[in-house]
């Protein structure tokens, strides 16, 4: 049973991808939801048994890559980090299936979309289940071609491929760090499987390695080069470029894999190395510093943005930092338990906005939209129900954990705790703002879309707004249900080894003890920033042009993404092909062929042009160059019969 | 008893006597183009098959040479006639039988000229890759390594693209020249030890100064043929210029020749000077990679891109084999049937367009995804798994060479994981310009679908790749003993490899 919860997916994705040869679409789509659904009940079971009855299992399936010492296998583990993972996975990933049904009903290659779908979540499942650093790296650059495949899934529009492309070469970057971190690993604990890893990093905490000629500690050096990958998957700062123009692929796509769970692989490694991570306190502390800047960076420019999935991508990029300043200050739980609540809250809010854009014939742009509110009244409320749970506001689920990860961000009493704790607390400040400014312009308001799309204007079919339900009620009710399970006094029993915090790191003790005013300042925060975004898109709509205008040059800073994009094509991609020209002519054809073969030839050819010229044919010329050669000859000859020597 | 068979000269000679066969063919020159196709194909198909009984009775526990055959060759001289397979060439001797009628089924239809003659030069370049790869004797392993370039020569030469002669001179300029040094390198081998019989000559030690003269020469000879920057400036117009067969053998076989001419002689015959002379293979390895990928960026031209791919790619190969580790080594021996795999694939890739359209030219295409949809999901799976994509093989080879890379240093390791990310730039952006976007040119719409000869040709070489990521072991296991062995000869020669393990 527990190995059929990965592969019932993978088989489901072969299954579709032959009969997209054979344009059988709802047989596809039938056999993908039948595996996703059985994958989910079956997480189900696993998840009482492994987590609440506390009995880890680990399957053994293959030997893999077996090099003398260097031993990784095809294995299996599950234990409560896994098996949180396994519902947040299958289970967004069924509802974001059963949706795509409704949501791609107009395209031709449904079938092969289904199969990508699947063939994502089994790698997905592969980089959860992994039992050594090998295996998650499989499933990590697995879940990276399933993305590159469903960003690029209208492969005819430019701006799709293009995207794609951006998406796999950054994830490389990062992984290129990954690749490293699993070397640096390897050298230290001499294998790649967690057990050995988890045993053995208390004992090696001390050890030094040598790396790029300085020697600098081990485990710190192996923290920071996986970390690199992290901030790849998940979109940190610095390698968050793909996230925001991964948007091109459809929207079930954002909602399954850059919401709730492929950018999430990057703080469920973190969370899963939690055992070594915690004897290397300056990779933590890199991590604190990363998120809480990802959270505002990422905060102040999804406020400018226009494009209605790239507000909600920013608002990923965002949470994510929360996440992993959540990590860096050994609030692992509290890391997980906002991972699990975003992924249902994040989810509902990306198909709520699929349902819009269905809505509204394939608008993305939020200054055509408006108005619309009581003709898709079920969608807006599910992206009401969804902007409360991301914004915090009490009892709905992201209440509970993001104001668990800033009183532990608080609670740490470091100082790169107490930088997170601020920028988190103004990004939630911001998170309440684009979050109302986005359901006020998208909603409210004179309509601002062409009377054409107003008129074809519908509420959703049953298959898409039913997945919605399902994600809406986890939206409300799975902060509520899960605080006491996953951070509250008896966490310790609910994580059992699959966490490991040291003793006197404190902040997930200390988070259940801090002053009224920490508990209180993200919500009333919040707050504000709704009252702001009132006050700014329906009191004195005139405002945000001033503002935009008084403060300009931030303003652009902003809405160009702090200009990252430029930086990197400025410095990066043009050099790289221009310089690769470079090499190709003057390197190759100027240098190497120019000395090498075509001098060579030139040169014989020169040779024997020179030698050719001395055969002029007259006769004198060949009796004159005789006659020189007799005379050297005798003269030479008679020199050293005289003894003198030559 | 098949096991008392001399399978490994069947095996090289049957397509020799298959060429044979085909001289005496008489008839109509339609007819014999038809008869030549058939008859190399079934003469290959059946070499391949009798080369599967090398890897049913070969016996992993064994690390040494097996199927040894002897006999006189030239009495008292030293120089006899020795063949057998241990881990190491097994597997290209098997890479190399299972390539050849597979690139003899991709020229079914592009050669329309001279058929029986190019069928001819290809059987005689099975026999001489795979009794290359077979012999145990210097002498013959130098006929056979110098002969493999006489038909290539010529499938080049003859069948090849419009530049063809440049192409097939500078191919046979650069690898001469290697091979010469080489073989004074030779001969003052067979004058210290008096014989030309490779284990014997791997359990001689070479004084110290010697060794470095020795491995030079040798090195002169494989760094061309691997290609090592800087002498790889033949590979790109060789392969351009060569047919698609041509290309798949050329890069799928004969690249591999210096990769293992490396690991048969220069480690364990010259183990001091190779590890003096490592930070050189390096430096030059590295800039390898990160050279030819840039290089690689700027082509316009399929078939150079994935030649200059090739030429990274190999980088990693020679990284892999003087880090002097079990991964490395197994990395790189990967790596070379890995790339022996995909690339083949690769060209075949450019092959099935370039048969429809009549060019290389990337912009001459763009939007083919949607004309020919499982030619896309081949070429995209090879595509992915040159870029290493884990569960291809391409990421067991590049990651075991990683291994053994920061063994050997981390400043090597660092460099060639750049690969990881160059790699994927120019293969994607590739992949994208020809089979994504609109269709712009109206040539492209006329495409054919790929038909039942092309499938059967990516089919196999698709679940090889796969099989071998998902279950490498079956082919490292088969490795690891020889390997290991080879280490053994290098540390008994009193080089340390303690530092590295």
């Amino acid at each position: 049973m527990y190995s059929s919860i990965v592969f019932l997916p993978l088989l489901g994705s072969v299954i579709a991808g032959f009969l997209s040869l054979y344009n059988r679409d709802r047989m596809a789509e039938l056999a993908t939801i039948a595996g996703l659904l059985l994958s989910l009940l079956f997480s189900i079971i696993a998840f009482a048994e492994v987590a609440i009855g506390g009995e880890p299992v680990t399957v053994d399936l293959a030997r893999w890559i077996v090099s003398g010492d260097f031993v990784a296998h095809w294995r299996l583990r599950f234990d409560t980090l896994t098996a949180v993972m396994l519902i947040v996975v299958t289970g967004v990933s069924s509802m974001v299936h059963i949706y795509s049904v409704g949501y791609m009903s107009h395209d031709k290659a449904r079938a092969r979309f289904m199969s990508y779908l699947s063939l994502f979540t089994f790698a997905m499942l592969m980089l959860v289940t992994a039992d050594n650093l090998v295996q998650l790296f499989f499933g990590w650059e697995g879940v990276g071609v399933a993305s590159y495949l469903l960003i690029g899934f209208w492969y005819k529009k430019d701006s799709a491929h293009t995207a794609a492309m951006k998406a796999f070469v950054v994830n490389r970057v990062g992984d290129f760090g990954f690749a490293l971190g699993i070397l640096a690993v390897y050298q230290i604990f001499g294998s790649v499987e967690f057990d050995v890893i988890f045993n053995d990093a208390g004992l090696l905490s001390k050890t030094d390695i040598s790396f790029l000629g300085f020697t600098l500690p081990a485990l710190e050096v192996a923290g920071i080069l996986l970390f690199i990958g992290a901030m790849g998957k998940s979109a940190q700062l610095g390698l968050h470029t793909w996230l925001p123009d991964a948007m091109e692929g459809p929207t079930p796509v954002s909602a399954l894999i850059h919401a709730a769970t492929m950018v999430t692989a990057g703080v469920f490694m973190v969370c899963r190395l939690s055992p070594m991570l915690e004897f290397a306190p300056v990779s933590l502390a890199v991590i604190t510093i990363i998120g809480g800047t990802t959270a505002i960076f990422a905060a102040t420019v999804g406020m400018t943005q226009f494009d209605i999935k790239r507000v909600i991508a920013y608002s990923t990029c965002s949470q994510l930092g929360y996440m992993f300043f959540a990590a860096g200050v050994s609030a692992y739980p509290a890391a997980m338990f906002h991972l699990t609540t975003h992924a249902f809250f994040k989810a509902l809010l990306f198909l709520g906005a699929g349902s819009v854009i269905h809505a509204l014939s394939d608008e993305q742009d939020l200054r055509r939209m408006g108005g619309i509110w009581k003709k898709i009244p079920v969608t807006y409320a599910m992206m009401w129900i969804g902007s409360l749970a991301l914004a915090g506001f009490p009892f709905f689920a992201g209440f509970y954990s993001k104001d668990m990860i800033l009183e532990a961000a608080y609670a740490a009493h470091t100082g790169v705790g107490n930088y997170a704790f601020w920028m988190g607390c103004a990004a939630a400040f911001l998170t309440a703002f684009y979050s109302w400014r986005l359901l006020i312009m998208a909603f409210h308001g004179k309509p601002r879309a062409s009377a054409e799309a107003m008129a074809h204007i519908h509420e959703s079919p049953k298959v898409m707004t039913i997945p919605l339900f399902v994600l809406a009620l986890g939206a409300i009710f799975s902060g509520w249900l899960g605080y006491e399970l996953f951070v509250g006094h008896n966490m310790a029993a609910f994580w059992g080894d699959s966490i490991f915090i040291l003793p006197w790191n404190h902040a997930m003790e200390g988070a259940h003890h801090v002053p009224t005013w920490v508990k209180l300042l993200p919500v009333l925060l919040a707050a504000s920033g709704v009252v702001l975004a009132v006050l700014f898109y329906v009191v004195l709509p005139d405002m945000p042009r001033r503002v935009a205008a008084a403060f300009r040059p931030i303003y652009l800073f902003f809405f160009n993404k702090w200009y990252f994009d430029e930086l990197y094509d400025r410095i990066f991609v043009g050099p790289a092909v221009r310089f690769g020209a470079l090499l190709w002519q003057r390197g190759d054809k100027d240098t190497i062929d120019g000395f090498g073969p075509d001098g060579m030839s030139a040169l014989v050819y020169r040779i024997s042009g020179y030698c050719a010229r001395i055969q002029t044919g007259f006769v004198f010329h060949y009796a004159f160059a005789m006659l020189i050669g007799v005379v050297i000859f005798v003269t030479w000859y008679y020199l050293r019969i005289r003894g003198v020597g030559v | 008893m098949i096991g008392d068979w001399p399978i490994l000269t069947i095996v090289t000679f049957l397509p020799l006597f298959g060429a044979l066969f085909l001289l005496m063919i008489r008839g109509e020159d339609e007819v014999v183009a038809q008869n030549a196709r058939h008859v190399s194909l079934w003469v290959t198909g059946f070499t391949f098959l009798v080369s599967l009984t090398l890897l049913i009775g070969f016996d992993p526990q064994i690390p040494g040479y097996q199927f040894e055959e002897t006999a006189e060759w030239l009495p008292g001289t030293g120089i006899g006639y020795h063949m057998g397979v241990d881990g190491i060439s097994m597997p290209f001797v098997l890479l190399s039988t299972f390539l050849t009628p597979l690139s003899i089924l991709a020229s079914w239809k592009a050669i329309k000229v001279r058929v029986r003659e190019y069928m001819i030069a290809f059987l005689v370049l099975e026999t001489m890759m795979v009794g290359m790869f077979a012999s145990l004797d210097m002498l013959m392993f130098y006929l056979f390594f110098e002969a493999v370039l006489i038909p290539m020569f010529i499938i080049i030469g003859v069948w090849g693209g419009a530049r063809r002669v440049y192409a097939a001179f500078k191919f046979f300029l650069y690898t001469l020249l290697g091979s010469v040094l080489m073989l004074v390198c030779m001969l003052a081998m067979y004058i210290e030890v008096g014989t030309t019989d490779i284990p014997v000559l791997t359990g001689y030690s070479f004084g110290v100064g010697m060794q470095t003269w020795l491995f030079l020469g040798f090195m002169a000879s494989f760094a061309v043929k691997v290609p090592m920057w800087p002498v790889h400036t033949w590979l790109p117009d060789a392969h351009v210029e060569a047919p698609t067969a041509g290309s798949m053998i050329l890069a799928g076989v004969l690249l591999k020749m210096g990769g293992y001419g490396f690991i048969r002689f220069s480690l364990p015959m010259f183990p001091h000077a190779s590890e003096f002379f490592a930070p050189l293979i390096f430096s030059l390895s590295i800039i390898a990679i990160i050279y030819t990928s840039l290089v690689a960026l700027a082509q316009s031209d399929m078939k150079k891109l994935i030649a200059y791919s090739s030429v990274a790619h190999m980088g990693f190969v020679t990284i892999g084999i003087f880090t002097l580790t079990e991964q490395g080594i197994a990395g790189a021996m990967f790596q070379m049937i890995s790339h022996g795999l995909v690339s083949a694939a690769l060209f075949f890739s450019v092959g099935v367009v370039y048969d429809r359209l009549h060019t290389r030219d990337i912009s001459a295409y763009g939007g083919v995804a949607a004309v020919m949809p499982r030619y896309a999901v081949f070429f995209m799976f090879m595509m992915l798994a040159s870029v290493g994509l884990p569960g291809t093989s391409g990421f067991v080879g590049e990651m075991l060479v990683l291994v053994g890379a920061w063994k050997a240093s981390t400043w090597v390791a660092f460099f060639t994981a750049t690969g990881l990310v160059l790699g994927a730039t120019y293969m994607l952006w590739l992949y994208r310009r020809v089979m994504f976007g609109g269709i712009v040119h109206d040539d492209v719409k006329t495409m054919e679908p790929i038909n039942r000869r092309e499938f059967a040709i990516f089919l196999p070489i698709t679940v090889l790749v796969l099989w071998f990521g998902v279950y490498p072991a079956s082919l490292l296991d088969l490795m690891a003993g020889s390997i290991q062995l080879v280490l053994d000869t290098v540390s008994s020669s009193g080089v340390s490899l303690l530092a590295r393990n």
